[in-house]
């Protein structure tokens, strides 16, 4: 049996109420609800990192042999991300890592290949992990309605939550929402021809064939849990299918915006805690076709019901003060330049040679003295032993802030920075920035655990590391 | 081991108007400076042997020293150790001079920071800083210093703006100095609520718990001991010349807790030791210590033992270290208002302390110093090189 072993996702902790975009234009279309914002220094790479960190808890890392990374807006047109992701969460290296774009259907593309991989025996565990952080044009329908997020899956033959059915898929040239190699910001052809021309004809159509070839019926299916650009447009596709308003699993427009390529994903995800055993899920991925999986949720599901998922992650949020911010955060408008030498290029030999310590966050733990210390030493800080340590991981350990202070100076994206001084249970300090943090509320001996951020861009080459932050889920990690 | 106590003596000091010194290059200050120094020692340049230039970002090799001044192909020894650069080039001009090697050398500290056009200091390069928060993320020294004022305000139950209020008394105090002082970059009393009110650097401090960023170069003439009164009647021996360099701990090890620099504690007990004190606070009759932040200069106090622990507030509120006080600091403005040319500041603190000694100090002449410490520390406070110095006559 081949399925979804374990699920997980991630939805930033910033949201942007959309009257804040409608009063910054005088937009005559208001739009109700919240999109989910990525902070600055979050990207589709660490969010769908996030997502596969959430996916993973409790899971044997070791255990996963492919990571699957989809995406619209991968930091790199030419360079893995998934690779970066593989190596932050430490997996094995003889491991297939692929990155999958060219549209928003990328994540049920990659699904349907790890499910492949799987049932074709050439992979036992392969974790799929999505996410999206699109651009639309300022002043426009999508820059209302695009939110950012990460949806994940483990898709495996052991341990099955969600046994996969079967599907089916369309793939046909459909040119109505793209992103030329030119463009920053998504383009959209006329808004009928998109609906009626592509989606409402596509998306049942595949749906349909989907149901035929498992010899189900729409009342068979408890979530549609699909794909959309327009929240309008999966409710029309589901009366075409015949689906009773509660069949389809809500786009979550309302509270993250639509979210792209991590969509179809997040609204899976979003099923999966609120159905329950022998229910079955059509997954809906649409892009230049149509992907339709059906799942049907077994008992072990439970098992992995402690996932932060969509539910803890909806539940955590900030609302951001002002449409300014955002402008801020995607670099959207050419801000003053803070008066401060230009950030020295980046040493690619010496990232790489960092790539089992740093990008990991691992540093070295003491034989002799027993102490935890970041970055590796391989002289004991403590007790000098010589080259007598064991690999030790900070990245899932919760700190104290001993220190911080609220930078003006430093060069940033958003002064100030707040440059944060962690000392772990369990022993150890890594001294880094502190994000997702309000300044005026942080305060010594405040819990932090370990995130993984972009740091900045330079020459081509944007650089990852760790941060600290409140600790966002008293429940997880 | 031997001691450097009454071997060397400086018998002659330079240093530059400190500021915003657009008109001048570095070679122009280095010039200034030394010179100042050739006259007051009453030597010719011809009569150096030796010497030892510091800056941090002032250029490569001892050239840096030679070309501006013209020297004739004598040794030159470029030397480093960021903010404690200027402290370090003395000392390793006064270690040949007593091993007997030369007999009259030169010790210049300079840095040009002016010329970058960006506020604050510069960041220090690291090519192969990969992850990490120096180097690769944004990690100003103000914000770096700043954890000691967020660590000391939390353990003493200090709220925010008794905190500051406590620092930024610091600062009033040097900046009275400072106005005092020709040489000095800034010359303006300012009030505790000027302090408080201040735009923040780096929370919690404020612009005026900042030192300046100057430029300016400082010179000493170093001698042995016993040739030194055939050169001028009041020469300044050396009773003290220690450093110490950290090793990282702090950004690495729990039990640093940010109330203290463990540098400046080993390099002012080994002092102590070499000058033969055992009670600095009583025997030290004044001191120009690293005030690069008003935080530092609260917790120099307390490491170099002239306050107990967690209780400098009170040596701040009586105005101990005040001109007038007991154990008078800063006397010259220090970095807060004298200004902070890296490479120079710790020749420019033993200038303070040389000139106080032979009662040169004009308004700020404190009464009757018998012994004068310098404390320049460079880099962080988890990881610093921390200089020591005493000086007497």
């Amino acid at each position: 049996m081949v399925g979804i072993r374990s699920y997980g996702a991630y939805i930033p902790l910033y949201r942007l109420d959309r009257s804040e975009i409608v009063k910054a234009w005088q937009s005559p279309f208001p739009v109700p609800g919240e999109k989910a914002v990525a902070n600055y220094d979050e990207d589709s790479l660490t969010m769908a990192l996030a997502a596969a960190w959430d996916c993973a808890t409790g899971i044997d890392r070791q255990e996963i042999d492919g990571l699957f990374f989809a995406s619209t807006t991968s930091p790199y047109k030419e360079k893995q991300a998934s690779t970066i992701i593989a190596g932050a969460m430490a997996l094995r290296r003889d491991i297939l890592a692929a990155d999958f774009g060219g549209s928003v259907r990328a994540g049920t593309i990659a699904l349907r290949a790890a499910i492949d991989a799987v049932k074709a025996g050439s992979a036992k565990n392969v974790l799929v992990t999505a996410a999206d952080l699109r651009l639309a044009p300022a002043n426009g329908l999508n820059e209302m309605f695009f939110g950012d997020g990460a949806g994940a899956v483990l898709i495996s033959n052991d341990a099955v939550a969600a046994e996969f059915v079967g599907g089916h898929t369309i793939s046909e040239d459909f040119m109505d929402t793209w992103r030329s190699d030119r463009d920053t910001f998504v383009r959209s052809y006329e808004e009928r021809f998109v609906r009626e021309g592509g989606y409402t004809r596509v998306v049942p159509e595949a749906a349909t064939a989907a149901m035929n070839k498992c010899d189900l019926k729409p009342q068979d299916i408890a979530r549609f849990a699909c794909f959309t650009d327009d929240p309008r447009h999966v409710n029309a596709a589901a009366r075409i299918l015949k689906f009773d308003p509660a069949q389809v699993q809500a786009s979550m427009f309302m509270i993250t915006g639509l979210t792209g390529t991590a969509m179809p994903l997040m609204l899976l995800v979003a099923a999966l805690e609120e159905t329950k055993e022998g229910d079955r899920i059509l997954v809906g991925g649409y892009g230049d076709g149509c992907d339709a999986l059906i799942f049907k949720l077994k008992g072990q599901l439970e098992n992995v019901r402690d996932r932060l998922g969509i539910k803890h992650h909806l539940a955590s949020k900030r609302m951001l003060p002002n449409y300014q911010k955002y402008v801020l955060w995607r670099g959207l408008m050419y801000m003053e330049p803070q008066s401060r030498p230009a950030r020295p290029t980046i040493s690619l030999s010496a990232l790489w040679r960092d790539r089992e310590w740093g990008l990991p966050l691992y540093g070295s733990k003491c034989k002799k003295c027993g102490t935890p210390q970041y970055p590796m030493q391989r002289v004991c800080m403590v007790c000098q032993a010589v080259d007598q340590y064991e690999p030790y991981c900070f990245a899932d350990k919760k700190g104290k802030l001993t220190s911080f202070s609220h930078d003006n100076l430093a060069i940033t994206e958003d002064p100030p920075i707040t440059t944060a001084v962690v000392d772990f249970e369990g022993g150890g300090r890594i001294t880094c920035n502190l994000t997702d943090r309000e300044p005026e509320e942080t305060k010594t001996g405040m819990d932090v655990d370990m995130t993984f951020r972009w740091m900045h861009y330079v020459e081509g080459v944007h650089s990852y590391w760790w941060k600290c932050r409140p600790v966002r889920f008293s429940n997880q990690r | 081991m031997e001691s450097i106590r009454d071997k060397v003596a400086i018998i002659g000091m330079g240093c530059t108007k400190f500021g915003e010194r657009w008109d001048a290059s570095a070679d122009d200050m280095i010039i200034e400076a030394a010179l100042e120094a050739y006259e007051d020692a009453g030597i010719d340049q011809k009569d150096i042997q030796a010497g030892w230039v510091g800056t941090m970002w002032g250029g490569d090799t001892g050239r840096v020293l030679a070309e501006p001044l013209k020297l004739q192909f004598i040794p030159v020894t470029r030397v480093e150790n960021m903010c404690a650069t200027g402290s370090d080039a003395l000392r390793n001009a006064t270690y040949a001079v007593a091993a007997g090697v030369y007999d009259i050398v030169l010790a210049l500290g300079f840095e040009k920071l002016k010329d970058s056009g960006w506020r604050g200091l510069g960041d220090t390069p690291h090519p192969s800083a990969s992850r990490g928060i120096i180097g690769s993320q944004g990690f100003s020294g103000p914000s770096a210093f700043a954890l000691l004022a967020t660590a000391y305000f939390a353990k003493y139950g200090l709220s925010p703006q008794e905190g500051k209020r406590m620092i930024g008394m610091i600062s009033v105090k040097s900046h009275h100095n400072g106005a005092l002082n020709p040489k000095a970059h800034l010359r303006r009393e300012v009030t505790i609520e000027q302090v408080m009110n201040a735009p923040i650097v780096a929370w919690p401090l404020g612009l005026f718990d900042c030192c300046g960023v100057t430029d300016g170069a400082s010179a000493a003439i170093i001698v042995r001991a016993e040739d030194a009164k055939k050169f001028r009647p009041d020469p300044v021996y050396i009773k003290a010349l220690q450093i110490s360099i950290g090793h990282s701990q702090g950004f690495t090890r729990s039990d640093f807790d940010y109330l203290s620099v463990y540098e400046s504690v080993h390099a002012s007990k080994a002092a102590y030791a070499e000058a033969g004190i055992k009670n600095p606070r009583d025997e030290i009759s004044m001191a120009q210590v690293h005030d690069c932040f008003s935080i530092t200069e609260a917790v120099i106090m307390e490491d170099l033992e002239f306050s107990p622990r967690g209780r400098v507030k009170e040596d701040i509120d009586s105005g101990f270290f005040e001109l007038t006080g007991g154990l008078p600091c800063q006397t010259d403005g220090g970095l807060k208002c004298f200004g902070h040319p890296i490479g120079a500041s710790g020749l420019r603190m033993a200038y303070e302390v040389y000139k106080q000694l032979q009662g040169k100090a004009g308004e700020r002449q404190i009464k009757n110093p018998k012994l004068g410490l310098t404390h320049n520390l460079g880099g962080f406070p988890a990881a610093a090189s921390v200089s020591c110095c005493i000086y007497g006559l």
